[in-house]
């Protein structure tokens, strides 16, 4: 016993330096990462600030009875699920056409340029994108209603209106990101073998042929993990993007869990309610990771663990 | 023989002008707020789709230089950005190191920990709670800790560093060097692409984003850049309306608003094409380990 507690103060000694390094790290992730996950418990409490997380009293599921009776609970949860339902339907396979495209282009220096250009909203804030929809589709200055007027119809307010809101959602996110998201496969589409397309070529297959019959299968696997990861933040609809294009008139179809939380949370500072929202968001993105790992590897597939 | 490159021209046309069109996309609306951040309000709504001015007009930037919100939130940027860069990068080399040793006991546990959160996490709440306590509510701290550290990035700098041939290291430890003497002189110099990539990554998050300045602050001389262009910008209620009436100069709030939108994003469009290296660089990093 003294041994081995000896051998092992010996091994902690002689990596004293690896050890001290990872404090800081250590310390990171369980202040920043682990006490919000502990402070979940407050769903289960009816907590207020001067008492502390240690001694709010515990009310069990009364928090989530109360959620599941609202009729805005079923609103949000039904814009967050759509809203993200329609993102992956039409934004998920955009980037992987993007790469397609982009991996095709023969003459470098253009494609080089081209890439540049389209990774470039990525890099701009919500912010700035935001602001730059809300003015282009103004009812009083913006550009497109200019335009509808000059053709004489009358001006449209785009984000007060509950049917232009989710078509604009998805294709500003499109905008924004499908350049970016394009490099994982166009990393994937490098390391495909070139011999498999020589090959081809001599047998005579055309390009479009080689794409579909080499290109595709070689980043299914790419495509696979991107799927799961997807589902596990089905939930999680971009707080950011939500809310530099929520405005009162909109909010039937605009409020998500994300923006729900912040309002009635933070601004209606009710805690308890607000981390009760949080948590049945993060166990429902847990439960659709778990489930689409495991359909994944039904499939025969890598999936991510 | 002939058929074919037939087929295969159609095809590169095609390609060609799907990306040439979506390229042009991506770049429109920032040439199209420039332009009409320097034309005349007139031209603007006589005009809105020509885009080249009849005379060039600087009103707006005047106006919005005179703006102190404006200055303040391009300050606390600045400290957040820099400050938060610096400490991500230190704290990612000092922790991916020893967690690249593959030998090193422990070392799974910690990664399983790491690993865990990115999938699950305590929410806005626990959070905001979390910040009260720390007493950094309403602090720039408060802009600058919260993800600091992230568990995807730390894996990859993980990666990187245990891709660095062992045998460097190994000669530098028979001289009797420690491992911080090992980190600072053959490791960190060997990641410099890997680095450049997070600098970037880190400082152009801190640059956008406005979550965190939302949630943990309410005083306005606190707001990042991008909090105060959002009420300028997006909201145009309260306050934003009084600094726009104060501004009464004849330059309207449309044009004040675009010439707001190519000052607060300039930074970043001038140093985008000298980035691009670096981020391409970097997104293969992520892609060796899958």
């Amino acid at each position: 016993m003294t041994n081995s507690l000896r051998s092992t103060f010996r091994y902690l000694n002689k990596k004293k330096y690896l050890y001290l390094m990872l404090l800081p790290g250590i310390a990171y992730f369980l202040i920043f990462n682990y006490i919000p996950m502990y402070g979940v418990v407050i769903a289960f409490k009816d907590f207020n600030f001067a008492r502390g997380i240690l001694h709010s009293p515990w009310i069990g599921m009364e928090n989530f009875k109360y959620m599941f009776g609202l009729d805005d609970f079923y609103t949000v949860f039904l814009n967050s699920l759509y809203l993200s339902f329609l993102k992956l339907l039409f934004g998920f396979p955009f980037p992987i056409l993007l790469a397609l495209f982009l991996n095709e282009m023969r003459n470098r220096t253009y494609q080089k340029f081209s890439q540049t250009l389209i990774y470039l909203p990525h890099f701009i804030s919500w912010v700035v994108i935001g602001g730059i929809l809300v003015n282009f589709l103004s009812p009083t200055w913006g550009v497109f209603n200019l335009f509808l007027q000059q053709l004489g119809i009358e001006p449209v307010f785009f984000l007060a209106d509950n049917a232009f809101f989710r078509p604009l959602v998805v294709l500003s996110s499109i905008w924004k990101d499908s350049g970016w998201e394009s490099i994982i496969y166009l990393a994937a589409m490098a390391s495909i073998n070139t011999e498999l397309y020589e090959a081809a070529s001599i047998d005579g297959a055309s390009r479009l042929k080689r794409l579909w019959h080499i290109t595709v299968p070689g980043i299914k696997s790419t495509i696979v993990v991107l799927i799961i990861l997807r589902l596990g933040h089905i939930m999680n609809n971009g707080f950011e993007q939500i809310f530099v294009l929520q405005n009162p008139m909109n909010l039937h179809v605009s409020e998500v869990f994300e923006t729900y939380a912040y309002r009635v949370g933070i601004l209606g500072g009710r805690f308890s309610f607000g981390a009760t929202v949080g948590l049945f968001t993060s166990a429902i993105g847990l439960i659709f990771l778990i489930a689409s790992n495991r359909i994944a590897k039904w499939m025969k597939e890598d999936g991510i663990w | 023989m002939n058929i074919r490159s037939r087929s295969d021209k159609i095809f590169d046309s095609v390609n060609y002008f799907v990306i040439t069109l979506f390229a042009l996309l991506c770049l429109f609306p920032f040439v199209y707020v420039a332009a009409y951040s320097v034309t005349p309000y007139t031209d603007y709504l006589a005009h809105p789709l020509r885009m080249i001015p009849t005379h060039v007009e600087f009103g707006a930037y005047r106006q919005i230089f005179k703006m102190s919100v404006l200055w303040t939130g391009y300050r606390n940027t600045i400290i957040i950005t820099v400050a938060g860069v610096a400490l991500n990068i230190f704290l990612m080399l000092i922790t991916a190191y020893p967690l690249s040793k593959t030998d090193l006991k422990g070392r799974n546990v910690i990664l399983l920990l790491i690993t865990f959160t990115m999938f699950f996490n305590g929410g806005l709440i626990p959070n905001f709670y979390l910040i009260r306590s720390l007493d950094m509510y309403n602090t720039l701290w408060a802009l600058i800790l919260p993800g600091a550290l992230g568990a995807y990035n730390l894996i990859l700098m993980k990666s990187f560093i245990g891709s660095i041939p062992a045998s460097l290291e190994e000669s530098a430890s028979l001289d009797g060097a420690n491992e911080l003497t090992i980190l600072a002189r053959i490791i960190v110099p060997l990641s410099k692409p890997a680095i450049a990539t997070f600098v970037i990554f880190h400082a152009v998050t801190q640059w956008n984003t406005f979550f965190n300045a939302i949630i943990y602050t309410s005083k306005r001389d606190l707001w990042p850049l991008m909090l105060i262009v959002r009420d300028l910008v997006v909201d145009s209620g309260g306050v934003a309306r009084d600094v726009l009436d104060a501004s009464n100069s004849g330059v309207t709030e449309f044009t004040i608003k675009m010439a707001i939108i190519i000052f607060s994003t300039l930074p970043i469009i001038l140093i985008f094409p000298f980035m691009q290296k670096y981020f391409m660089k970097g997104m293969l990093i992520g892609s060796i380990k899958g």
